[in-house]
């Protein structure tokens, strides 16, 4: 069984968000990237639990993005994983990065293509169910738990004021978050392997982009905090009811 | 011609956030000069479906079928390819929830449509076609033009507030050629909270952190909670630490929500917890640190000790919702 997950390199969580060119481009100026926790923690660590444990044969992690990727997909190189693919090509629209990785997944053929549930930058939380939609398979979004055996993918999954358990033939895509696997620290052994470890860079295939961001805001400031007596909580009520208007 | 949009139903009743959805629809159709249609799968009650037209739907598209039941992407978005089909629709609408976020990137790469997921705000035609989105968890926002002749947006639950009107829906079934692969999916299992307000739709949230010591003093954001109709939420330490489930973290790595009302109790303010959380419309927080960075982000304050704060807080909501 062959598994590819989806990565992608997103900023650090404690970054202070900015932009540049009056607002027009976000400013990677200090920023350090990290690969998406959800790819990270749960797509990429459950990739490799699965190989471990014999299920599946190869695990390949993808990435679309220019040559400022690699020290991300290098760091994820170093968690495990056979070998990186990164398709040479930047984009923000969820359309021509979903069409790029499924360009190259159909030359390979994948039983299992993980991803996070969303990317921690621009949240779309699309890329997966495209991805799915493009190879004509199945899709399961917001796992918490992924087993596969006999062709079989039996996932645990999110669902509005709940959970339930879904079951499905492979091939799959599944969207990965918290309590698919537990976070690994790369080891030693793992950085220096990762090292030399393919990193296969593709040239991108042709896609049209469909959407572009052409502007950034920051949220509106707070007008400032307006302190209220711990011993008058009446006070807050009022103040919730008749000035904010909210209960 | 008409905007499309996909409405959610549980136990035939339409959701709130399906009719802020229908009507998030209507207005973007009013500036397209045209009219919407949703589109309800399953079990949806008839009169509910011409009760969607109290919100601006013209006509209601409806498919039954016994396996729609369970959820299933790829039959779900072929409903919405028939549906657009028929409709000949250039805009299509859907929630940025669970269902939303599988069915609208199959459709959108089906159609090769240009997708906007998780928007906040109507597109501006003025410009092209260009619809306000959260981005960086909540730590800023982005304007997404879309280029594409076909447009998907997925609209964030609870950003306008739903104001119910006339009219009622002309309701059409729709018959889709469904095969064996779109119910490929199986629901083995289903375990749902009863009763609870669902996190990511609830209106007033109360929210805990390492503040509260531990879980045995939960009970007093319980009380809270429930005297104030509201969802609880946590943060990151507090789930980690198995306090509270993990569907109850909001942050950057958690949900993100916006409430009208978050009250942080005992949770000192991270810039991944607010990242979450700042699209509340009004922030209460509750802390006995007067250093806390989440009274910099908050409307209101409260200096003090959450165990005697909160139940003297619900003693008022009580004498308030008691006049």
């Amino acid at each position: 069984m062959k598994i590819l997950v989806c990565i992608c390199p997103v900023p650090d969580t404690t970054t202070k968000i900015a932009f540049a060119d009056n607002n027009t481009h976000f400013s990677t100026q200090g920023v350090t990237f990290i690969i998406n926790p959800y790819d990270e923690w749960y797509g990429i660590v459950r990739a490799l639990e699965l190989k471990e444990a014999g299920v599946a044969t190869d695990v390949h992690l993808i990435t679309v993005g220019k040559a400022d990727a690699e020290p991300v997909i290098r760091k994820a190189l170093a968690l495990g994983g056979d070998e990186a693919i990164r398709i040479d090509t930047d984009s923000n629209d969820t359309y021509a990065v979903a069409a790029q990785i499924a360009e190259y997944a159909k030359t390979v053929g994948y039983d299992l293509v993980l991803c996070g549930k969303e990317s921690i930058d621009y949240n779309n939380g699309s890329v997966g169910a495209m991805v799915a939609e493009l190879l004509d398979m199945n899709y399961i979004g917001f796992a918490s738990k992924i087993d596969v055996a006999g062709g079989v993918a039996t996932v645990k999954r999110e669902i509005e004021g709940g959970e339930e358990t879904d079951s499905c033939n492979l091939p799959v895509v599944i969207s990965c978050q918290k309590g698919v696997a537990e976070a690994r620290i790369p080891n030693m052994r793992g950085i220096m392997a990762a090292r030399t470890k393919p990193l296969k860079v593709v040239p991108p295939a042709a896609i049209d982009t469909l959407s572009s961001i052409v502007a950034y805001e920051l949220p509106p400031a707070k007008q400032g905090v307006k302190m209220v007596p711990a011993e008058n909580m009446d006070e807050l009520v009022r103040l919730l009811h008749e000035e904010a208007k909210v209960i | 011609m008409s905007v499309l949009v996909l409405v959610e139903h549980s136990g035939g009743v339409f959701k709130k956030k399906s009719l802020e959805a229908v009507q998030y629809a209507a207005n973007i159709a009013k500036g397209l000069g045209t009219t919407v249609t949703a589109v309800a799968v399953g079990d949806a009650d008839n009169a509910n479906m011409q009760g969607l037209g109290q919100y601006g739907a013209t006509k209601v598209l409806h498919t039954t079928d016994t396996r729609l039941n369970e959820f299933n992407s790829r039959a779900y978005t072929k409903v919405m390819l028939a549906a657009a089909q028929k409709e000949g629709a250039k805009v299509i609408v859907g929630l940025h929830d669970t269902v939303g976020k599988a069915v609208t990137p199959r459709l959108a790469a089906r159609l090769k449509a240009g997708l906007v997921a998780g928007a906040v705000s109507y597109p501006d035609l003025s410009k092209g076609f260009v619809v306000k989105k959260n981005v960086f968890s909540g730590k800023a926002f982005a304007f997404v033009n879309v280029t594409s002749d076909v447009k998907v947006i997925t609209l964030m639950p609870n950003t306008f507030a739903v104001v119910k009107g006339e009219g009622s829906a002309t309701v059409e079934n729709l018959d889709v050629a469904f095969e064996d692969k779109d119910f490929s999916v199986k629901v083995v299992e289903t375990s749902k909270a009863s009763g609870s307000v669902p996190l990511s739709e609830a209106e007033l949230v109360v929210s805990g952190g390492r503040g509260l010591k531990g879980p045995e003093n939960w009970y007093v954001l319980e009380a809270l909670a429930k005297e104030l109709g509201a969802a609880l939420a946590c943060s990151r330490p507090v789930a980690d630490s198995h306090w509270r489930p993990h569907n109850e973290h909001v942050g950057q790595t958690g949900g993100t929500i916006r409430p009208n009302l978050y009250i942080a109790v005992g949770i000192s303010g991270a810039i991944q917890h607010l990242a979450g959380v700042n699209g509340s419309k009004t922030i209460v927080v509750i802390n006995k640190d007067p250093e806390a960075p989440f009274f910099k982000a908050a409307d209101y304050g409260v200096l003090g000790d959450a165990m005697e704060v909160v139940p003297r807080l619900t003693e008022a909501v009580k004498k308030f919702k008691g006049n």
